[in-house]
C-alpha cells in the first residue's frame, strides 16, 4: 500500500529548482542535491560528512492540508522582499548560465556546492532551544523511517555527479577542447577519410593527446608568450619527437604520410607548439640520415627522448630566400671549426639545446657548393642569442637571433661532408614543408569546426546564420579549399615516401597551396563570427595570426613557385 | 602473482551526437565514431596498474564484437595488456546480445584463461545495463565488488571501496573475484604511439561464441527506439496568484 502523498518541504521561490518525483515513496523532492536517500553502512569519517541545510532552511513546515494559499503567498512575498533587500538567496539550484561541460574540474556541481555553502553561512542563526528540539524531533522521524541511520547526512555530491551527469564528468575528466565533437565520418571535412585502420588509430591517438595536453592551454600560451617546453618534452613518450626518425635510435619510423596525419591532428589543438615539434623532428631526421654512427648515437636517442631539443638555423639577416648566399664563415683551425656570423628568425633559440647551423666552409665557392652543416650545442663558448622578437603569431615560442663570435666546435660536429650542407638542408626542408603545410591544415580544421558551430547558434534576421545561402555557399567553398589542401599535402608526403623524382616540386606545391588556402579558410571563418571573431575570446584570431607565417617560413611561397616552375619547365 | 582478465567493449564514442534511425529500430551506427567504452578504459588502466605494482603477471583483454572490435582490443593492448581474446559476433548479433549472454561468455573466458581476477567497467555507455559484472560473478560463483572507488589486492583477498548511494563502503572480499570499476578509481593513460606499434605484435586469439558454449540467438526484442521528448518551453506568469494556481493545477503543490 502506498502511503498518502506526503510533501516533505516546499520551495516556491522563483528560481529554477529541480523537481523530482520519488515513485516508491510517493514524494516530490525540490532541489536535486537535497534528496534523502536510504543510508546504508556509513564508513566516511564525521569530518567528511556535512549536514545539509535542508531542515534548518525550512522552519515552518506544515502538512499539506493546513497550508493555505495565503500562507504560500506570504512566504513568496517574504522571499521576494528578502531578495530585494539583498539577503541570501536560498536557491540550491545550479547557476543556469554555465552549461555543464565548461565548469571547473569539479564538474557541473562545483557551482552548486559553492552557492549552497554560501547560503548556509548567511542563513545561520544562533541556535535556540526550539531549534534543538525541532532537530531532535526530525531526527527521530528519520530514525523511524530508516533504523540504520545514525543521524548525519552524507556528502552526496560525488555520488550525485556520477549518475546524473556522466557525460559532463567524462568531458571534464578528459579535458576536451571546446569545439572537439567527434566529427562524423560523413562530414566532408572529416580528416580520417581515405585513411586505413592503422592511420586512423594514430590519428586518434594524436587527437586525444592534443585535445588534453595542448588544446585547453593554447590561448593562454599565446597570451602570455609562454613556451611550453615541458609539454613538448613530455610528448616524447607518445613518440611525437621522432616521428620519422629511425626506430633504432628511438624514433617511431613512421612514413611521411603517417607523420603528416599525426601533425595535422596535433596542430588542430595548438599550431605553434606542433610546428615547433616538427622543426625538432626535422633536425632529428637530418642527423639520423646524414650523421656518422657516432653522431647518431650521440644525438638521436637524446633528441627522440626529449632530453635535448633541436633547432634549425639557415636564414641570416642578409639572406632568406637567397639561402645559398649565406655568409656565416667556418674556418678550420686544427681540430676545431671557428664560426663567425649570425642567424636570425631562429625558433626556440636560447632554450633549445642543439642547433643545426648551415655555414660556409669554402669562402672561395659562392653558392650552395661551399656550404656545410655543423651541429652546435647550446653552451658552446662564442654562441650567444639576441633578444626575443615580438611577433604577430607563433607567440608561444621564442624567436631570436643566433650570434657566433669565434665560436669553436670540434670537427666531429660536422654533419655529413663539407660542401654537402646545402643538400642536407634542402632535403630536410622537403619534409619540413609537408609538416608546415600539415600544421596549416590542422589550424584551418579547428577554425572550420568553430565556425560551423557558430553558424548553428548565432541568429540574425530571424533565423540562424546557417540558413543564409551566402554563408552556406561560403562554408562550402572554404571546405573545398581545406580538403584540396589536405589531399595535396598527403600526396606530397606519399611522394617523399615513394622517392618520387618530382617529390621536391610536389612538396613545394603542397606548401604553397595549403598555406595560402588554409590562411584564407581561417580568415573566412573569422569573418563568419562577425565582431566576435576579432576578439581573443574566440579561437579564429589566434589561428589567423599563427597561420600567417606559414606562407613565409620554410621557403617563402614565392620561392615555392621558383622550385615548381624550374622543374616544370625543364622536364 | 595473479592473472587478470579485462573485458572491453567497443561503443559509440561518448562525444558523438547520437541520432535515432528514422524507422525507430535503433541508433545510427554507420560511419559514426566508435571507441572503447570509457569505463572499460578505466578497467584496463586499473589492470595495468596492478601489473606495474607487480601484483599481476599477465593481463588478458577480451572483447565480444565484430571485426572492428579488434581496434578496441588493440587499444587495450597498447595501454599495457599482454594478449587478447576476440569473440567474433557480427554487429547485428552484438546489438541483440543481453548481459546474461555476455556474462556467460565472460565467465567461460575467465575459466579458460585461468584468470584470478576479472575486471570490467561498471556499465557500457550504450546499453547502460550495469548488470554484466554481477551476473558474471553469479555464474562463476565468485565474490564480486562493483562500482569500485579503490582497489587493494592482498594476495588471497582484496580490500575495496565501493561507491554506493550513501557514500563509500569498504569491503574485504576473497579472490578470485569479479570487480567492476567506477569513474573515479583512476585516470586512464593514453595509448602512446610507440605502444600502439608494439601492440600489433601481441597475440590475439579469435574465438566463436559456440566455442564458449553460448547461444547468441536474440532473447530480447527491441520494439522501438525514440529520442527523449524535447524540453518544453517555460511560461512567464504575471503575478504570484497565477503562479500558485498554475502550480496547483500541475499537481506540484
Amino acid at each position: 500500500m502506498f502511503p498518502l502523498l506526503k510533501i516533505r518541504y516546499y520551495d516556491v521561490s522563483l528560481k529554477l529548482v529541480a523537481v523530482t518525483y520519488d515513485k516508491d515513496r510517493h514524494e516530490i523532492h525540490f532541489g536535486g542535491k537535497q534528496q534523502r536517500l536510504p543510508r546504508k553502512r556509513q564508513t566516511t569519517s564525521a569530518s567528511e560528512r556535512k549536514r545539509t541545510d535542508s531542515l534548518d532552511a525550512f522552519d515552518d513546515i506544515k502538512p499539506k492540508s493546513e497550508v493555505t494559499t495565503n500562507d504560500l503567498k506570504a512566504r513568496l512575498l517574504k522571499r521576494m522582499r528578502e531578495r530585494k533587500e539583498g539577503k541570501a538567496s536560498r536557491s540550491r539550484s545550479p547557476s543556469p548560465k554555465k552549461p555543464f561541460g565548461e565548469s571547473s574540474s569539479s564538474g557541473g556541481f562545483g557551482k552548486l556546492k559553492d552557492s549552497a555553502e554560501k547560503a548556509d553561512e548567511k542563513t545561520k542563526k544562533p541556535e535556540t532551544s526550539l531549534d534543538r528540539l525541532k532537530r531532535r524531533l526530525q531526527a527521530r522521524k528519520r530514525k523511524e523511517k530508516n533504523p540504520d541511520a545514525d543521524g548525519n547526512e552524507s556528502d552526496l555530491e560525488s555520488i550525485a555527479q556520477s549518475e546524473t551527469s556522466i557525460l559532463a564528468m567524462l568531458r571534464s575528466v578528459r579535458k576536451g577542447a571546446k569545439y572537439q565533437r567527434a566529427l562524423s565520418a560523413s562530414s566532408p571535412i572529416f580528416p580520417g577519410s581515405g585513411l586505413n585502420e592503422d592511420q586512423l588509430v594514430w590519428q586518434d591517438a594524436a587527437q586525444k593527446w592534443g585535445a588534453a595536453e595542448l588544446g585547453p592551454f593554447s590561448a593562454e600560451w599565446d597570451a602570455k608568450c609562454h613556451y611550453p617546453i615541458d609539454v613538448i618534452k613530455s610528448s616524447a613518450e607518445q613518440g611525437f619527437l621522432g616521428l620519422y626518425t629511425s626506430e633504432d635510435v628511438g624514433g617511431m619510423g613512421l612514413s611521411r604520410l603517417e607523420t603528416s596525419i599525426v601533425v595535422e591532428a596535433l596542430s588542430e589543438h595548438c599550431v605553434p607548439t606542433t610546428a615547433m615539434m616538427t622543426i625538432h623532428n626535422m633536425v632529428s631526421w637530418m642527423i639520423d640520415v646524414n650523421g656518422t654512427p657516432e653522431q647518431r648515437e650521440e644525438y638521436c636517442p637524446r633528441l627522440t627522448s626529449g632530453e635535448i631539443i633541436g633547432s634549425y638555423c639557415l636564414t641570416e639577416p642578409g639572406s632568406g630566400s637567397d639561402a645559398s648566399a649565406l655568409a656565416t664563415t667556418c674556418v678550420r683551425d686544427g681540430d676545431d671549426y671557428v664560426l663567425n656570423g649570425s642567424k636570425c628568425f631562429i625558433s626556440g633559440a636560447g632554450v633549445h639545446d642543439l642547433y643545426a647551423v648551415m655555414v660556409r666552409t669554402d669562402p672561395a665557392t659562392k653558392g650552395p657548393k661551399g656550404i656545410s652543416c655543423v651541429l652546435i650545442p647550446k653552451d658552446t663558448p662564442g654562441l650567444s642569442f639576441g633578444a626575443d622578437e615580438t611577433k604577430m603569431g607563433w607567440k608561444s615560442h621564442p624567436t631570436k637571433v643566433l650570434i657566433m663570435e669565434n665560436c669553436r666546435v670540434p670537427v666531429s660536429n660536422l654533419l655529413g661532408v663539407e660542401g654537402k650542407g646545402f643538400n642536407i638542408a634542402m632535403s630536410g626542408l622537403n619534409g619540413g614543408r609537408v609538416n608546415i603545410a600539415s600544421c596549416s591544415l590542422g589550424g584551418a580544421q579547428k577554425a572550420m569546426l568553430a565556425a560551423k558551430e557558430h553558424l548553428g547558434v548565432r541568429k540574425a534576421f530571424g533565423k540562424t546564420l546557417d540558413s543564409q545561402q551566402y554563408l552556406q555557399y561560403k562554408m562550402a567553398e572554404l571546405a573545398t579549399q581545406l580538403v584540396t589542401s589536405r589531399l595535396m599535402v598527403r600526396h606530397a608526403a606519399a611522394a617523399i615516401d615513394q622517392k618520387d623524382p618530382a617529390a621536391a616540386s610536389l612538396c613545394a606545391m603542397a606548401k604553397l597551396h595549403a598555406t595560402d588556402n588554409c590562411s584564407e579558410v581561417a580568415n573566412g571563418c573569422l569573418q563568419m563570427f562577425g565582431g566576435y571573431g576579432y576578439l581573443k575570446d574566440y579561437p579564429c584570431e589566434q589561428i589567423v595570426r599563427d597561420l600567417r607565417v606559414h606562407s613565409i617560413l620554410e621557403g617563402a611561397n614565392e620561392v615555392m613557385r621558383l622550385i615548381i616552375s624550374r622543374q616544370l619547365l625543364s622536364e | 602473482m595473479v592473472r587478470v582478465a579485462v573485458g572491453v567493449k567497443r561503443v559509440i564514442d561518448y562525444a558523438v551526437k547520437i541520432r535515432v534511425k528514422p524507422d525507430g529500430s535503433g541508433v545510427v551506427k554507420d560511419s559514426v565514431k566508435h571507441s572503447m567504452n570509457p569505463f572499460c578504459e578505466i578497467a584496463v588502466e586499473e589492470a595495468v596498474r596492478l601489473k606495474e605494482k607487480k601484483i599481476a603477471k599477465e593481463i588478458v583483454a577480451f572483447t565480444i564484437g565484430p571485426k572492428q572490435s579488434a581496434e578496441t582490443l588493440r587499444t587495450a593492448l597498447a595501454m599495457g595488456c599482454d594478449r587478447g581474446v576476440h569473440v567474433n559476433v557480427d554487429q547485428a548479433q552484438l546489438d541483440a546480445l543481453t548481459p546474461l549472454q555476455i556474462s556467460k561468455m565472460a565467465a567461460k573466458i575467465a575459466e579458460t584463461e585461468a584468470a584470478d581476477l576479472l575486471l570490467m567497467g561498471k556499465l557500457a555507455i550504450d546499453g547502460d545495463y550495469g548488470q554484466t559484472a554481477a551476473m558474471t560473478a553469479a555464474i562463476l560463483d565468485w565474490p564480486q565488488a562493483t562500482n569500485l572507488y579503490s582497489l587493494q589486492h592482498n594476495g588471497d583477498s582484496a580490500t575495496v571501496e565501493r561507491e554506493i548511494d550513501g557514500g563509500l563502503e569498504t569491503n574485504e572480499i576473497k579472490t578470485p573475484a569479479v570487480l567492476s570499476v567506477d569513474l573515479r578509481i583512476n585516470q586512464p593513460r593514453y595509448a602512446t604511439l610507440p605502444n600502439i606499434m608494439k601492440a600489433k605484435k601481441k597475440k590475439v586469439k579469435a574465438v566463436k561464441p559456440a566455442d564458449l558454449g553460448v547461444d547468441v540467438a536474440p532473447t530480447l526484442n527491441v520494439i522501438k527506439v525514440a529520442e527523449p521528448p524535447v524540453r518544453a518551453a517555460g511560461e512567464i506568469v504575471e503575478d504570484v496568484d497565477t503562479l500558485i494556481s498554475k502550480l496547483k493545477d500541475a499537481g506540484r503543490i
